[in-house]
C-alpha cells in the first residue's frame, strides 16, 4: 500500500532526550520517492540519532515516523529492515571476523523462508537454496566493485571498501529506503568522487531512495537534493544545493564554523 | 583395553556436550556457566524413563534431549529478552544449575543425592560415534543455515545484525536450545554409560569445564573445541598414575594455551581450513 502521493518517508515532531541532553528537537522532513536527501550539520547535531530513531535503535521520545504512510516508530530494528529500510553505520559494523560474502549472505538468507529440518539435515532443496544465495551475494559484491574480495574476512579491507561492504550488505535486505551515514568518512577527495558516482548508480540500479548524512560538502552539493541542515537537533533550513549554499544562517552554523575551522587546521 | 575404550566412550560424550556450548558461546557469543545442568536434564529424564517406565533407549535419548531444549526455554525465555545485556543470561544460569542440583537432591523419583544406582549400560562406543558424527554433521549445517548466520551475526555485532534482518530474542533462544538439545543428548548418553547419576555429577564444576574446552578449543570453531574436550578429559585419565598432579595438569594446560594463543586452539577457524590455507588461499571460504 504505497500511497501514490505524499512522500516515501516522512518525519515530523521527532524528539530523543537523553536524560537531559535533548539531542533531537521536534525536527521534520520528508523524503521523496527516489530522490537523494541530505542531512548536514555540525557534528553533535543529532543526525545520527535521527538514523537511530528511524531504524528502531532508540526509541523517540515523541514525534512520528511515517514510512509508506505506515507509522514505525516503536519497531524494533529488525522489522524496520522488514519493511524496506536499510543503513550504514558512521562507525562501520561490520561482522568482522566472517568474509566479505559471508557479510552479504547473512541478510540475504534472512529473507528466506525455508525448512528448519530441511536445513538441519542438509536436504538437496536446503542445498540448492544455499546455492543460489551464493550467487546472489556475489552478484551484489561484484555490483559494487567487491567481487574479487569476496573470500576476504571483512576487517582486513581498507575502510573505504569497508564502507561499500556496508552498503552491499544494506542492500541485500532488498531496502526501498537506504539510510547512509557518512559514508565518505576517511576517504580522500579522489575516493570521495567515485563513491559518488557508485551511490548515484546503486540508487538507479537498486531503485533506492537514499537519506545520506555527510561531513564531505562537495559530495552532498553534487549528488543530494534536496539538502536538510540541522543544528543542535533542530531543523536550521532545507532546500536545494545553492538555496543551503547561500542561507546566511546555514553559512553561519556550518558552513563558516567549518571553513573557521579549517582555517585554525591550516594555521 | 576396557579401560581406554571407557575413556574414549566418557571423551566423545563430553564433546557432544562441548559441542552444543559451542553453538552457544562460540558462535553465537553467549557465556554460560550452567550447561551441566541441561546435561543433568538429559540424564536423569533418559535414565528415569528406561529405569522406571522401561522406555527404549533411543526414545529416552530423544526424551532427554527434548526435555533439555524445553528446560532451557524457561531459562531462556525472561534472561535473553533483555536488549544488549547478555550477562543476565549468565548469571540466572549460574543460580538455576544450583537449583537444579538441590532438586534433584531432594526428588524421590531422582533417589536424592544419593544418586539413581543400576541403570541399564545401553551405552556402547558405536552408538556414541553415531551420535557425535550426527551431531557434528547437524551442527555444521545449522551454521550454515539462516540461523546459524543469525547466531554469528548477533556475536560479530548485535545491533549490525538486527539491521540485517536477524531477530535478536528469537535467535539467541534457538541457540540456546540447540545447546542445550546438545548437552541433554550427552547427558542420556552418560547415564546410560555410568549406569549410576547422582546431582552432585552436574555441578559449576562441570558447567566451567564445558565452557572452558570451548574458550581452550577457540572461539567460533567446531574443531578446536572438540579437540580440547578429548584432551581435557582425556588427558587426566592418562594421568590418573599421577593423582595429584592431574589438575595441575589440568590448569596448566589451560593457562598455557591461554597465553600461547589467546584465541584459543582454533579461534574462528577449523582443522580443515588449515589445509586449505596452506595452498594460499585467502580465508576460509570457498566457493
Ligand atoms: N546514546 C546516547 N546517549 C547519550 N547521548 C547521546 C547518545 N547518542 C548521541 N548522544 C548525544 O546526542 C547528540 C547528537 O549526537 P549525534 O546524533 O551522534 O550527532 P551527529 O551525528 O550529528 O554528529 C550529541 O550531543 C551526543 O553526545
Ligand atoms: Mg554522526
Amino acid at each position: 500500500m504505497t500511497t501514490a502521493q505524499g512522500p516515501l518517508f516522512s518525519v515530523k515532531g521527532l524528539t530523543k532526550n537523553f536524560g537531559g541532553i535533548r539531542a533531537v528537537d521536534s525536527f521534520s522532513f520528508d523524503v521523496g520517492e527516489g530522490s537523494i536527501t541530505g542531512i548536514i550539520g555540525p557534528n553533535g547535531a543529532g543526525k545520527t540519532t535521527v538514523f537511530n530513531l528511524v531504524t528502531g535503535i532508540y526509541r523517540p521520545t515523541a514525534g512520528t515516523m511515517l514510512f509508506r504512510g505506515e507509522e514505525i516508530g516503536g519497531n524494533r530494528p529488525d522489522s524496520i529492515v522488514r519493511k524496506g529500510i536499510a543503513r550504514t553505520f558512521q562507525n562501520i559494523r561490520l561482522f568482522n571476523r566472517r568474509s566479505c560474502l559471508e557479510n552479504v549472505l547473512t541478510p540475504l538468507l534472512q529473507r528466506e523462508k525455508c525448512s528448519f529440518i530441511g536445513a538441519m539435515l542438509g536436504t538437496p532443496g536446503a542445498r540448492r537454496i544455499e546455492k543460489e544465495l551464493y550467487g546472489k551475494a556475489l552478484d551484489l559484491l561484484s555490483d559494487l566493485g567487491l567481487g574479487k574480495y569476496a573470500s576476504y574476512q571483512a576487517n582486513t579491507l581498507p575502510y573505504g571498501l569497508q564502507r561499500k561492504l556496508e552498503i552491499a550488505r544494506a542492500l541485500a535486505t532488498d531496502p526501498t529506503l537506504l539510510l547512509l551515514d557518512e559514508p565518505a568518512a576517511g576517504m580522500n577527495p579522489e575516493e570521495t568522487r567515485s563513491l559518488a558516482n557508485m551511490i548515484a548508480e546503486v540508487r538507479k540500479k537498486f531503485h533506492v531512495t537514499i537519506l545520506l548524512i555527510e561531513h564531505h560538502m562537495d559530495l552532498v552539493m553534487n549528488i543530494c537534493s534536496p539538502i536538510v541542515v540541522m543544528n543542535f537537533g533542530t531543523l536550521l533550513a532545507k532546500g536545494t544545493p545553492d538555496e543551503v549554499r547561500e542561507n546566511p544562517e546555514v553559512v553561519a552554523a556550518y558552513l563558516g564554523k567549518g571553513k573557521r575551522d579549517n582555517e585554525r587546521a591550516a594555521g | 583395553m576396557d579401560y581406554i575404550l571407557s575413556i574414549v566412550v566418557l571423551a566423545c560424550i563430553n564433546m557432544i556436550a562441548v559441542l552444543g556450548l559451542s553453538i552457544f558461546t562460540g558462535f553465537t557469543g553467549l557465556f554460560s556457566f550452567g550447561h551441566a545442568a541441561f546435561v543433568a536434564v538429559g540424564a536423569y529424564t533418559s535414565a528415569i524413563l528406561t529405569y522406571y517406565y522401561s522406555v527404549s533407549f533411543p526414545i529416552a535419548l530423544i526424551a532427554g534431549a527434548a526435555a533439555a531444549g524445553l528446560v532451557s526455554l524457561v531459562i531462556g525465555i525472561p534472561t535473553l529478552r533483555a536488549k544488549l545485556r547478555s550477562d543476565y543470561f549468565a548469571i540466572a544460569i549460574l543460580g538455576f544449575g544450583e537449583a537444579l542440583r538441590v532438586l534433584l537432591e531432594n526428588f524421590e523419583i531422582t533417589n536424592g543425592a544419593r544418586g539413581l544406582p543400576g541403570i541399564d549400560s545401553f551405552t556402547t562406543l558405536p552408538i556414541v560415534l553415531v551420535c557425535l558424527a550426527g551431531g557434528v554433521l547437524i551442527a555444521r549445517n545449522f551454521l550454515r543455515s539462516r540461523w546459524g548466520a543469525a547466531c554469528i551475526a548477533i556475536r560479530e555485532d548485535p545491533i549490525a545484525a538486527e539491521m540485517a534482518g536477524v531477530r535478536l530474542f528469537q535467535t539467541r533462544l534457538l541457540s540456546l536450545v540447540v545447546s542445550a538439545v546438545y548437552c541433554g543428548l550427552s547427558g542420556g548418553l552418560l547415564a546410560h554409560f555410568l549406569s549410576f547419576i547422582q546431582p552432585v555429577m552436574f555441578t559449576l564444576l562441570q558447567s566451567t569445564q564445558l565452557l572452558a574446552a570451548v574458550i581452550a578449543g577457540g572461539m567460533g570453531s567446531i574443531s578446536g573445541p572438540l579437540i580440547a574436550s578429548f584432551v581435557f578429559i582425556a588427558l587426566p585419565e592418562a594421568l590418573r598414575v599421577a593423582q595429584m598432579w592431574r589438575l595441575v595438569a589440568y590448569g596448566l594446560l589451560l593457562v598455557l594455551i591461554m597465553v600461547y594463543r589467546p584465541q584459543g586452539l582454533m579461534g574462528y577457524s577449523e582443522l580443515s581450513s588449515l589445509f586449505r590455507k596452506k595452498t594460499g588461499e585467502q580465508g576460509g571460504q570457498q566457493r
